[in-house]
């Protein structure tokens, strides 16, 4: 389990791996969005939380295709499935390492971006836990899309279209808890909501996700 | 450690392609599959590597015994030739890959990333991941695509001490191999009749 969760941060890292990408299109979205709304920090520091979480999570939705349609293309999936290795682990491991390449340096870039959006100073902690709490949730029901849609050729507009839906509660609650930490409102049920989610999906998907990935090898 | 396939029908994309398959497999053994193109060859050796779930019979093997290698390696293009070794030994927990190394010549090419190798050179890194898997049974899709002769004699080395070794080997291959101890099953006589249906299968319309 461990050499996979290496191999594929090594692959994430090394040339044409991808890792980056969903950083440079967070920051992007947080560079063009005063230019689009206009420069006024009270309009900004209002939808920042909203405009952080909505630029987090397409970053994210962006390299989803990319859990395991690699790995089919080049076999190592059909060998992965016949190795001693249970798929609900490998899963569990490629959800963990997209969250270690995407959501991690997302949740640790937020506050530098934050400061793009004049986010209010209360929000920054919150922003912070929000991010943390919630993208891990975004990482495995993102490889449960990926696993529907393994095998696939350009699977990746059918993976966004099925994956959005399930999206929407943790963007909420995400949100909401950033947007509430950031005007000093009480954030105890999102914040309860939010992990609750994440902890959930974590729990159960993996089982969902191996399953599909064992009816689409077929 | 023996494999015996029962009366086996298997199909692909939902329509039966072979039906009433019988063999077994003895230790130090080797069966070469031959049969036409589209005949249904990868899909027993599928079947039979547990990749996919077959329509009637049953394949009999021990868990975790089948080392499977199908038409493409599963090699990573920016990994080197010993990261991609030394991850597959890893997954299936074992540590020394300078025995595959060695069988498949591949010490000059250590430090390569698998993405400059040549396919030959591709296809001897991926048969030398079966030696790191220390799995007996080997079920192998074709090995020799894209190997010269030079290698394909390196292979027919590799198999003949695999088989000595006590392990077993089914094979799908069109060249002669020169292994003594491999008999060779030809699946055309089992192809699936127009008859065959897949019984409760009310999906027939959309195939």
């Amino acid at each position: 389990m461990i050499s996979l969760l290496i191999r594929d941060l090594k692959l994430a890292f090394r040339a044409g791996g991808g890792f980056g990408l969903g950083l440079a299109f967070f920051l992007i979205v947080t560079v063009l969005v005063p230019f689009g709304v206009g420069p006024e920090s009270s309009l900004l520091s209002k939808i920042a939380p909203g405009i952080l979480w909505l630029g987090a999570l397409l970053a994210c939705l962006l390299s989803l295709d990319r859990i395991l349609a690699l790995d089919w293309e080049d076999g190592s999936l059909d060998l992965l499935a016949t190795s001693p290795l249970p798929l609900e682990g490998v899963v569990t491991i490629k959800a963990l390492a997209h969250w270690l390449t995407t959501g991690l340096p997302l949740t640790l870039a937020a506050p530098f971006f934050g400061l793009l959006l004049s986010l209010p100073e209360p929000g920054y902690p919150w922003l912070v836990l929000s991010l943390l709490l919630g993208t891990p949730a975004l990482s495995v029901i993102g490889t449960f899309g990926a696993a529907l849609t393994v095998g696939i050729k350009r699977g990746g507009l059918l993976l966004s279209l099925l994956v959005l839906p399930f999206y929407v509660p943790t963007l909420i609650f995400g949100a909401e808890l950033a947007r509430r930490g950031a005007e000093g409102l009480a954030t105890t049920t999102p914040l309860l909501m939010l992990a609750g989610i994440t902890f959930g999906v974590i729990a159960l998907l993996p089982f969902a996700s191996a399953l599909v990935l064992r009816v689409n090898l077929r | 450690m023996s494999l015996s396939v029962h009366d086996l029908t298997i199909t692909r994309g939902g329509i039966p392609v072979l039906e009433g398959l019988n063999f077994s497999l003895e230790p130090g053994r080797a069966l070469i599959l031959r049969g036409p193109n589209g005949v249904g060859k990868t899909t027993l050796l599928r079947t039979v590597a547990g990749l996919q779930p077959p329509l009637s019979g049953r394949v009999d093997c021990p868990p975790e015994s089948i080392a499977y290698a199908a038409h493409s390696d599963g090699l990573k293009a920016m990994l080197s030739v010993t990261e991609n070794l030394n991850f597959w030994s890893d997954v299936f927990g074992r540590k020394d890959i300078s025995a595959a190394i060695q069988a498949f010549d591949l010490a000059a090419l250590t430090d390569r990333m698998a993405g400059t190798l040549s396919a030959g050179q591709k296809r001897r890194l991926g048969l030398a991941r079966l030696l790191v898997t220390g799995r007996p049974i080997w079920v192998l899709d074709e090995p020799t695509v894209s190997l010269d002769t030079a290698s394909v004699r390196m292979f027919a080395d590799a198999v003949r001490a695999h088989l000595q070794a006590g392990g077993s080997a089914l094979l799908a291959t069109h060249i002669d191999l020169g292994l003594s101890e491999a008999e060779v099953l030809d699946v055309g006589p089992f192809r699936a009749g127009p008859n065959s249906t897949v019984p409760g299968g009310f999906d027939e319309g959309f195939l």
